[in-house]
């Protein structure tokens, strides 16, 4: 017990951030059908902004958070804009490829930024923790639950009850009929794309929390939200939260135990264990546990 | 009159009139693609007489890129599905290679085996592999099998860093495999009828033997029966399907092509780069090739060539243009606004962004707009 319950702890910490970068993913995924590898750049643009308005500027931490995320909106609508806006009407496999063209320059960016130091986002948890019975629990895992939770459950609420929700759900169905019905549909792709940006921002720094930092090379981990939505649903918010938090749990229960008990497979076993899902997910369950199949015709 | 003369006197003054199908698609249908192949062939040929030792390793990377070009080409241009696994079947082959025909070292195996045997099993093993995978990734198609890869690539590097009897392990690597053909060792300093050639210009001229060959097979490829399947896969798979076309089969066959193109453009890739490290087949690497492809043009052959000079030769001229900027530095850690490196991968970048926005069909479309300006030369159409 003494290990297997901070272990799962860490593992809804971690899936949770997960869950939060697949959500970008995802709302991206439904307003245009493109998935957004340049995510991970954005990412760790969240911690770096964090960290400049906490240490350069001297905002308050939470204050400092949430400029960040404006920051990291107003680049997501801005790339948007310049490179993705043209690409319109053409192969979704094109706009992949500038996303990937995206992440490399920002990724660049961010290193330039950062620099070779490890970068800390200045947070109030630190490696604070209080216990219960006999386990102990960091503050900073419990920050990423409650955080990432309430942040994707906005944005959800957002997207179901409000009236720019509806068009972009509109838009997302069908970019014509709701262009006919006077919903403004690339300023909703800039707004998809600001609203995943901002929580990619809000995710790279909860990962900067603790004991982590972010070094460039951090923005890596951001392609475990891939395995995270498909095994959730290209796009389905619900799949994203349900697989991030399983995902997590794997992965930090590999930890734990694989050194112990499967220690042929080799060190470091955990950061492939996602992608091990993601391929099981592919063969047994190819549109993920809550994602809409995929209707096609001639 | 024969047919022969009749098509003869048909053709005379109309280069572009084809009187037969077969004669539309020779592999050089135009007398002026057979001279311009000719030309930049020979032209290549006479590379190692002309180029420094430097130079000639930058020329012979542009050659092993080709030939992954051509390979993902034909899975990601042809038959229409991303791939970013491109890396790990390349590092598949690489170590097939070296364990083969490398060296034996305390930590890693080698068999020091004929090029004849390391080379084929360098592009069947991936090949092997790329076929067993290929049904999980038959499955799925566009975005998915570009997860799927991206998955399978970063399960395969875990396998390399950890099967250190192969790699060497994590950050420390091993020495890429011999080239040794039927006991001539080509990676040699050699006097070839009174042309003194460097080992890494001999070495140029197998690899550009090697593209060669692929070259052709790739070109026909595309020109058959199954290249025409992988076209009417890209295009519409469902259409495809109820036209008879065996979806999965086609696939798969795609893949397996292309990882038989990967392994060997990675056993040859590795003998160039000298030591490599596991961490080298990564997901920048499959980036790299896709960009190649992207650059190049999709679904062509001269293409990645063209790509594939122009993904090298880039940070070769960045290098070279920025000793001329003062805001740029020329070496890691410095204060200045950005290094070298920073700017190559920028601009790297930038090429993917510009190429998809702008050109969609590459280099080659670029080529094919002057090509007609000319043609049409004085009309604008």
């Amino acid at each position: 017990m003494e290990i297997l319950l901070p272990s799962i702890i860490r593992g809804l910490a971690i899936g949770s951030t997960y869950a939060l970068i697949a959500v970008g993913f995802v709302i991206i995924y439904r307003a245009t059908q493109v998935i957004n590898f340049a995510q991970p750049a954005l990412m760790i643009l969240g911690a770096y902004f964090t960290s400049w308005f906490v240490f350069r500027i001297g905002f308050p931490f939470p204050i400092a958070v949430l400029a960040a995320m404006v920051v990291l909106a107003a680049i997501g609508a801005t790339t948007e804009r310049i490179a993705l806006r043209p690409l319109v009407g053409r192969p979704v496999f094109s706009a992949a490829m500038v996303t990937v063209g995206v992440f490399i320059i920002l990724t660049v960016v961010a290193s330039r930024l950062i620099g070779p130091d490890i970068l800390t986002v200045g947070d109030p948890w630190q490696l604070n923790r209080f216990s219960v019975g006999s386990i102990v629990i960091f503050e900073v895992d419990l920050a990423k639950i409650v955080l990432s939770l309430s942040a994707i459950a906005i944005v959800g609420g957002l997207l179901q009850y409000s009236r720019i929700g509806l068009a972009m759900r509109a838009t997302s169905l069908d970019q014509e009929t709701a262009l006919a019905q006077g919903i403004p549909v690339g300023r909703m792709f800039s707004l998809a794309w600001a609203l995943s940006a901002a929580l990619a921002g809000l995710a790279g720094m909860l990962i900067g929390t603790g004991a982590g930092g972010i070094e460039s090379t951090t923005a890596l981990i951001a392609l475990k939200a891939l395995p995270v939505i498909i095994l959730g649903g290209l796009d389905s918010i619900k799949g994203s939260v349900v697989a991030g938090l399983m995902i997590g749990v794997a992965e930090s229960l590999t930890r734990s135990y694989q050194p112990e008990y499967a220690s042929f497979l080799g060190a470091n076993v955990d950061i492939i264990v996602p992608y091990l899902i993601l391929v099981l997910a592919l063969m047994v369950r190819p549109y993920g546990l809550f994602g809409t199949k995929e209707v096609t015709r001639v | 009159m024969t047919a022969r003369q009749t098509q003869r006197a048909l053709t005379r003054g109309r280069p572009l009139l084809y009187a037969a199908y077969r004669q539309e698609q020779a592999i050089w249908n135009t007398t002026t693609k057979k001279v311009v192949t000719l030309l930049l062939f020979t032209i290549a040929l006479s590379l190692p007489i002309f180029l420094n030792r430097d130079l000639m390793g930058v020329a012979s990377l542009v050659v092993v890129y080709a030939i992954g070009g051509i390979g993902l080409n034909i899975i990601s241009g042809y038959a229409g599905q991303i791939s970013l696994g491109h890396a790990f079947f390349m590092g598949m082959g690489a170590y097939t290679a070296a364990v083969i025909g490398g060296v034996s070292t305390n930590l890693v195996r080698g068999y020091e085996l004929d090029l004849l045997i390391w080379l084929p099993l360098a592009g069947l093993v991936p090949a092997v592999i790329g076929w067993l995978i290929a049904p999980l990734a038959a499955r799925v198609r566009g975005l998915y099998l570009a997860i799927l890869t991206l998955g399978i690539l970063f399960i395969g590097e875990h396998v390399f860093k950890e099967a250190t009897w192969m790699s060497g392990g994590s950050g420390i690597g091993r020495a890429p495999t011999t080239v040794v053909l039927l006991g001539f060792d080509i990676f040699q300093r050699r006097t070839i009828v009174g042309l003194d050639i460097s080992a890494i210009g001999m070495f140029y001229l197998f690899s550009l033997l090697i593209l060669v060959v692929l070259g052709i097979l790739a070109r026909n490829l595309a020109r058959s029966r199954q290249g025409r399947a992988f076209a009417a896969v890209r295009d519409r798979d469902i259409a495809a399907e109820i036209m008879g076309v065996p979806l999965m089969q086609t696939k798969r066959l795609a893949f397996t092509i292309s990882s038989f193109y990967a392994g060997i453009a990675g056993a040859l890739l590795t003998v160039v780069l000298g030591f490599t490290t596991p961490e080298r087949w990564n997901l920048l690497l499959s980036i790299d090739f896709l960009a190649v492809v992207l650059i190049g043009g999709v679904a062509t052959i001269s293409g990645p060539i063209a790509g594939a000079m122009f993904v090298v030769l880039l940070p070769r001229l960045i290098e070279w243009g920025a000793r001329e900027l003062p805001f740029i530095s020329t070496t890691v850690g410095s204060n200045q606004f950005l290094n070298v490196f920073q700017l190559q991968r920028i601009l790297f970048g930038a090429m993917i962004v510009l190429f998809l926005v702008l050109e969609p069909r590459g280099l080659y479309g670029i080529w094919i707009r002057v090509r007609n300006y000319f043609k049409a030369w004085p009309f604008s159409y």
